[in-house]
């Protein structure tokens, strides 16, 4: 155990070098690029703090984080975007009937459930849950076809609400927890491996939802133009006052107008953060976050002490995922599009997984470290890996075709980078770069 | 009756004899999956990259055979290549073990340590393949393609539709009934299988009566990455070889075994097919086998699809979800931590 002197001084200098970092790639690289990680360092950040309610706060090993990211982001098209209201005329009336034929199969199931307890239960249930497919599938299929018939270039697809998109992060939020409500009913109470491969297939059936129902989502064709909080770049860079101030700093409108947009961005990511920061440290020193410890730590005598295990359980896994689906929306907010091609479970699942675990799980300020440090190594590792291919090319000689071949894979390095800097940290410091605080601190 | 033939044509070329291959090729993956499980107690994220690593030396060797004109002839040039890609794949698992696992192994470490643990091998096994082999889809069957071809048996039988039966699939069905066979037989006759059942039973009592539990585990990496690299060839030849569809391949693995009962060899062959039968007959248009049997004004207008092909990762899922909720310990019964 370190004494308590030197794990106060670790945190401050942890953090003032990763600061140190970004404004190195400022310096040297551009303070535009710089403030570009720095977005998605919070982001990233953000989804680790979620990962962390649900892993350090309560030891459940969620592998669906892309799917819960995806579902945030979807709420961003269905907030922000502007109705298609043709699309809706044509399609409200099949699309209406098929939702009550959806409310119509589950009140049978859950009647017939409640009600009779004899055998051939379950084949009645699948019974009516298959006739009501047919009968959604009758009503929706003809509502969803002419839907993606209106305007298939440019709309095909329902929009969304015209509201303020940084609604849309909240509702991103609960689109998540109310996905995580449904699988953790159904997993929760088993085995703990179940929970991942579960988890592992919830997040395909959500990206596979985002990427084929068009009429939702417009699919793999892609929404973009997603209204942003922050003013345009073209709208600043046209404006005088904006000229004037350029004039002044003496730099390049183009340049400054981005930066602008980019900062904008960073503070209103700077306030969710510490929001959901201050909420996640009140939770984790309240009794609930004692409660939830004891729950990890010892489950069968935390359950003696009369703790509903699987209650709180299920509480822990609806919040943190919440939290990765407020981050899945900021982040299609920033890219001012939704693309369900570019979720991919190593970038977006088992990546924000290596940011807990360096950072340190279970605690709060470790999750937002490691959120910060492995996003700027991820981004930082691919030139670093084509120049270390480029140099290893240019002093060995080798055929033409393994040279290019040699460059080609660079972009993999990181993913060999990130691996072992996984298992590293697990082997020598399991306990991360900034470990959870023991509750049986020595006496001073 | 000939409408009835006819239209069982079709169903076994579109749905079952592919589903009879991809059940064997899942559960030859499923089988390596559980025997992990049973011996070492953990499920091995990792396992769709080993299988991709192991296919990637065997596409490698084939290659090289293929440039020095070495074949066998009618049958893909990849079954000379593959004692190659096993001899990679299982020196890369037994190198796993002893830089990774074994450190946990020694501590006593929880499951879920051995778990994040795979997720950092994952990383590694990906990064390698990609590197060799980039990440584009290949194919790299040769040989015959069909063993009975459609148009053929068509005409040869006198009906409107034909059988058709593709090498790689014959292939697969024989590969794997060998491999299954070999497996259980040793699993049950020989010292070294028994001393791998006895262990997974029983740790403590394993140890006790002198069993050398380095060498349990370093037997059961062994069948392990030799079962990947089989799955993943025969995949490989049936369908195409792209590091990112094994990684997705893991999904159906893990439905496979836990359905079957997880640790329970015979459960991950039978989840295997049930998955595999499951996940081709719910995703495969009808239309064409209903063009036979019904009369003209009975066809329904769409496809006949229950549900598109892209969701069939759903299948697995619902299949999982389904057994979790009425039989938690799988068809054969899998054990509980």
């Amino acid at each position: 155990m370190r004494t308590v002197e030197t794990s106060n001084y670790r945190m401050p200098l942890l953090y003032a070098a990763m600061a140190l970092a970004l404004i190195l790639v400022g310096v040297f690289q551009s303070w535009t690029v710089a403030l570009a990680i720095f977005n998605l360092c919070m982001i990233s950040a953000i989804m680790a703090l979620g990962v962390n309610i649900q892993w350090g706060y309560a030891g459940l090993f969620n592998v669906g984080i892309m799917g819960f990211a995806a579902l945030g982001g979807s709420a961003a098209i269905i907030v922000s975007m502007p109705p298609v209201t043709e699309a809706w005329a044509v399609g409200w009336q099949g699309l209406g009937l098929a939702a009550l034929m959806l409310v119509i199969t589950i009140a049978a199931a859950i009647f017939l459930r409640r009600r009779y307890s004899g055998s051939g239960r379950n084949i009645l249930t699948a019974a009516i849950i298959i006739a009501g497919y047919f009968a959604i599938r009758h009503f929706a299929d003809p509502a969803t076809d002419a839907i993606e018939a209106v305007n298939p270039t440019s709309q095909g697809y329902l929009g969304g609400m015209g509201l303020p998109v940084m609604l849309s992060w909240i509702v991103g939020g609960l689109f998540a927890a109310a996905a995580a409500y449904l699988i953790g009913r159904v997993t929760l109470g088993l085995r703990s491996d179940y929970l991942a491969i579960a988890t592992l297939g919830i997040s395909e059936i959500i990206l596979s939802v985002l990427k084929n129902e068009n009429w939702l989502t417009r699919g793999v064709k892609n929404v973009t133009d997603i209204p942003r909080p922050v003013p345009d770049e073209l709208d600043l860079q046209r404006s005088e006052w904006f000229a004037n101030l350029a004039v002044q700093l003496d730099m390049p409108v183009s340049v400054l107008s981005s930066i602008a947009v980019r900062g904008a961005f960073a503070v209103i990511f700077i306030v969710v953060l510490v929001l959901i920061m201050i909420l996640c440290e009140r939770a984790l020193n309240s009794p609930w976050g004692r409660m939830m410890r004891a729950i990890r730590d010892n489950r069968d005598s935390a359950a003696a002490m009369g703790k509903d295990i699987t209650g709180r359980h299920l509480q822990v896994f609806v919040l943190g995922s919440a939290v990765v689906g407020i981050a899945g929306a900021m982040l299609v907010t920033l890219d001012g599009q939704f693309t369900p091609t570019t979720y991919i479970p190593l970038r977006y699942t088992f990546l924000i997984w290596v940011m807990v675990i360096v950072g340190g799980s279970g605690n709060n300020f470790g999750a937002v470290l490691g959120g910060f440090v492995i996003w700027f190594v991820w981004i930082q590792a691919e030139p670093a890996g084509l120049w270390l291919m480029r140099a290893i090319t240019d002093t060995f000689t080798f055929g033409p075709a393994m040279q290019s071949h040699l460059v080609d894979s660079a972009p993999h390095l990181r993913m060999l980078l990130m691996g072992v800097i996984l298992l590293t940290v697990m082997r020598f410091s399991p306990r991360g770069l900034i470990p959870e605080k023991s509750a049986a601190k020595p006496l001073r | 009756m000939e409408d009835i033939l006819n239209a069982s044509l079709v169903l076994a070329n579109f749905v079952i004899i592919p589903s009879l291959a991809y059940g064997a090729q899942l559960a030859l993956g499923a089988l390596g999956v559980t025997l992990i499980y049973a011996v070492l107690r953990f499920a091995n994220f990792a396992h769709g990259d080993l299988m991709a690593f192991g296919t990637m030396a065997v596409i490698l060797v084939t290659w090289f055979f293929q440039a020095q004109g070495i074949g066998l002839g009618p049958l893909p040039t990849a079954l000379l290549a593959l004692p190659f890609g096993i001899i990679a794949a299982v020196l890369l698992a037994m190198g796993t073990d002893r830089f990774v696992y074994r450190f946990y192994r020694k501590k006593r470490a929880a499951p879920v340590t051995f778990v994040i643990a795979s997720v950092g091998v994952m990383f590694v096994y990906n990064a390698l393949t990609r590197i060799f082999i980039g990440t584009s889809d290949i194919r790299f069957e040769d040989g015959e393609r069909f063993l009975i071809r459609a148009r053929e048996s068509r005409e040869w039988m006198g009906l409107a539709e034909g059988l058709a039966l593709r090498s790689s699939q014959a292939l697969t069905l024989v590969v794997a009934i060998i491999v299954v066979v070999a497996l259980f037989w040793s699993l049950q006759k020989t010292r070294t299988g028994k001393a791998m059942r006895a262990y997974s039973d029983n740790e403590d009592l394993a140890l006790l009566s002198g069993i050398n539990p380095g060498r349990v585990v370093l037997i059961t990496w062994v069948i392990a990455a030799t079962l990947a690299t089989i799955a993943g060839t025969l995949y490989g030849l049936d369908k195409s070889f792209r590091p990112f569809n094994y990684f997705m391949l893991l999904l159906p693995i893990f439905a496979a075994a836990v359905v079957g009962g997880i640790g329970q060899p015979f459960g991950a062959i039978a989840g295997g097919f049930v998955v595999a039968f499951s996940e081709v007959s719910i995703t495969y248009a009808y239309r064409r086998v209903l063009s036979h049997i019904l009369p003209e004004e009975w066809m329904p207008d769409g496809l006949a699809q229950l549900l598109s092909t892209d969701y069939k990762f759903a299948v697995s899922f619902i299949i999982l979800v389904l057994v979790l909720l009425v039989r938690p310990n799988g068809i054969f019964k899998g054990r509980v931590i």
